[in-house]
């Protein structure tokens, strides 16, 4: 039979309508914010990833590399992210070296938007794009939909809400690089103590026209210390009601003991 | 078929998203003496949180053709992206500038053979040499309308009556100017989710001029 085949589909929305839920992919329920300061970019994002209610991984990356000077941060579905950035700056470092000129951030932009419409949203992939290019310094967002948006400073994910509030209190306009990484480091700060999704460490880049700087863990506030006490149980803590004593002669009566012969056939031999 | 991880499958097998993001807004064009003027509001929302509030719905789509974007925002700008590579094209290919007409023409082609997919609501205004100012509206079906001036997006309704009262033919820049931007004023006012400052662009023989009003100062200083 030829055409598409919507058998999945229709077993799918069966099983649905009898309470089955739907597969649960990785997703990085996260916070992760964007600033433009005078001189560069600056991108940053927390490192928890959520599987459900799980933790999945208390220290993940979510900034994504796509060229030496356009970088990603990524929210949502965490393979999908992952996925398309990779697929994205391989595209792009293709397309740099037949032009023989530097990759451009609307360049990117372009290409992950019109990916991310040709799914429909299925591809569920938000992202803070940044970087410097011959053109100036650029940040964009990009929805899973393929919309996207170009401002000052952006946040996306679950702890966008915390996020943006730490940016609309103090945010002004030409920051500089250090006010402009404090900025985002607060931001994911917020989102990390605010948001259930979002936790552990903050990620921070900064993008220059000359270099870009990943600071991998740039705040750690959630360590794990030394154990205050010891949680150990104390021997005799549980009361022994009774006691017998089974002496190994005896161990026949109680249960079958077949003695194996001796190895047989050559032993096999180890470098010395 | 795999399903997305956001929004819920209902019953009846429809995917609900409430995490499409969707321009519930107010936007209009308006033919006055020497041209035409496009005005919008600048929310763009995803459910109940404003994703931006300083967009820019007014998108240029050749040097005096602009378009107004309503309905969803993927869907516009992929369209609006489309037509402008297009009349590039035919820019270069017959060696002068589309016509308004050309343009709006491009848009509903893609509209209406895509009209099960699309959400999305346009105004087209563009001034030529042959026509001088131009509006043409693609409501959802991809249908094409010539008007002397059109309103959309949701806060649209609220000044169906406001557009109707005050609306004038032939008016000069200031009072078409000052016609959009109370009429905008009114949407934003009414409609929950339109909001945000009033972009508007004026195009002339003079090519295309940008306007910029802040709630700060009651939408009455022009910036930028």
């Amino acid at each position: 039979m030829p055409g598409f085949d919507f058998s999945n589909y229709n077993r799918n929305a069966a099983l649905h309508a009898r309470g089955v839920p739907l597969p649960k992919a990785t997703s990085t329920g996260t916070t992760i914010v964007g600033c433009i300061y005078d001189g560069g970019v600056v991108i940053a994002a927390d490192t928890r990833a959520t599987s459900g209610p799980i933790v999945a991984d208390k220290n993940c990356e979510k900034l994504h590399y796509i060229a030496p000077n356009i970088w990603c941060a990524g929210a949502g579905t965490a393979a999908d992210t992952e996925f398309t950035t990779a697929l994205i700056s391989s595209q792009l470092e293709l397309h740099s070296l037949s032009t023989g000129r530097k990759p451009r951030v609307v360049t990117c932009m372009t290409m992950l938007k019109q990916h991310l419409f040709r799914y429909q949203g299925y591809i569920g992939a938000y992202l803070v794009v940044a970087g410097v290019d011959p053109t100036g310094t650029h940040l964009f967002t990009v929805h899973a939909h393929g919309s996207t948006d170009k401002l000052p400073y952006v946040t996306m994910g679950s702890g966008s809400l915390a996020a943006m509030s730490v940016f609309e209190t103090q945010w002004k306009p030409s920051l500089t690089r250090d006010e402009a990484v404090k900025l985002c480091a607060d931001a994911i700060e917020a989102g990390i103590w605010n948001d259930l999704g979002s936790g552990s460490n903050v990620d921070v880049a900064v993008i220059t026209p000359d270099k870009t700087t990943l600071m991998r863990n740039y705040i750690r506030p959630n360590e794990r210390t030394q154990k205050l006490g010891s949680y150990k149980f104390d021997k005799g803590t549980t009361a022994v009601l009774n006691e017998k004593i089974i002496l190994k002669g005896d161990l026949g009566k109680f249960v079958d003991v077949q003695v194996l012969a001796e190895e047989s056939g050559d032993k096999m031999e180890v470098d010395t | 078929m795999d399903f997305g991880n956001s929004g819920k499958l209902r019953e009846d097998g429809i995917h609900l998203d409430m995490d499409r993001l969707k321009k519930g807004e107010v936007n209009m064009a308006v033919t006055f003496k020497d041209g035409v003027i496009l005005g919008a509001d600048s929310r763009t929302t995803t459910g109940a949180y404003i994703a931006n509030r300083v967009t820019d719905k007014l998108t240029q789509v050749h040097d005096t053709i602009w378009c107004c974007r309503s309905g969803s925002a993927a869907d516009t700008q992929a369209v609006a992206d489309i037509v402008k590579y297009q009349l590039e094209l035919y820019a270069m290919v017959n060696g002068k500038p589309p016509t308004t007409q050309t343009a709006a023409a491009i848009f509903q082609e893609i509209c209406y053979a895509n009209k099960d997919r699309l959400t999305a609501g346009l105004i087209i205004a563009g001034w030529d040499e042959r026509h001088g100012g131009q509006v043409y509206s693609i409501p959802l079906g991809g249908s094409l309308h010539k008007q002397p001036y059109a309103i959309g997006g949701s806060g649209s309704t609220y000044i169906y009556g406001f557009c109707d009262a005050h609306w004038r033919e032939g008016m000069d820049e200031a009072d078409a100017v000052n016609f959009v931007k109370d009429a905008l004023k009114e949407a934003i006012k009414w409609d929950g989710s339109s909001g945000g400052v009033i972009r508007m662009v004026v195009l002339t023989a003079k090519g295309a001029d940008r306007h910029l009003y802040l709630p700060d100062t009651d939408y009455k200083v022009r910036h930028l």
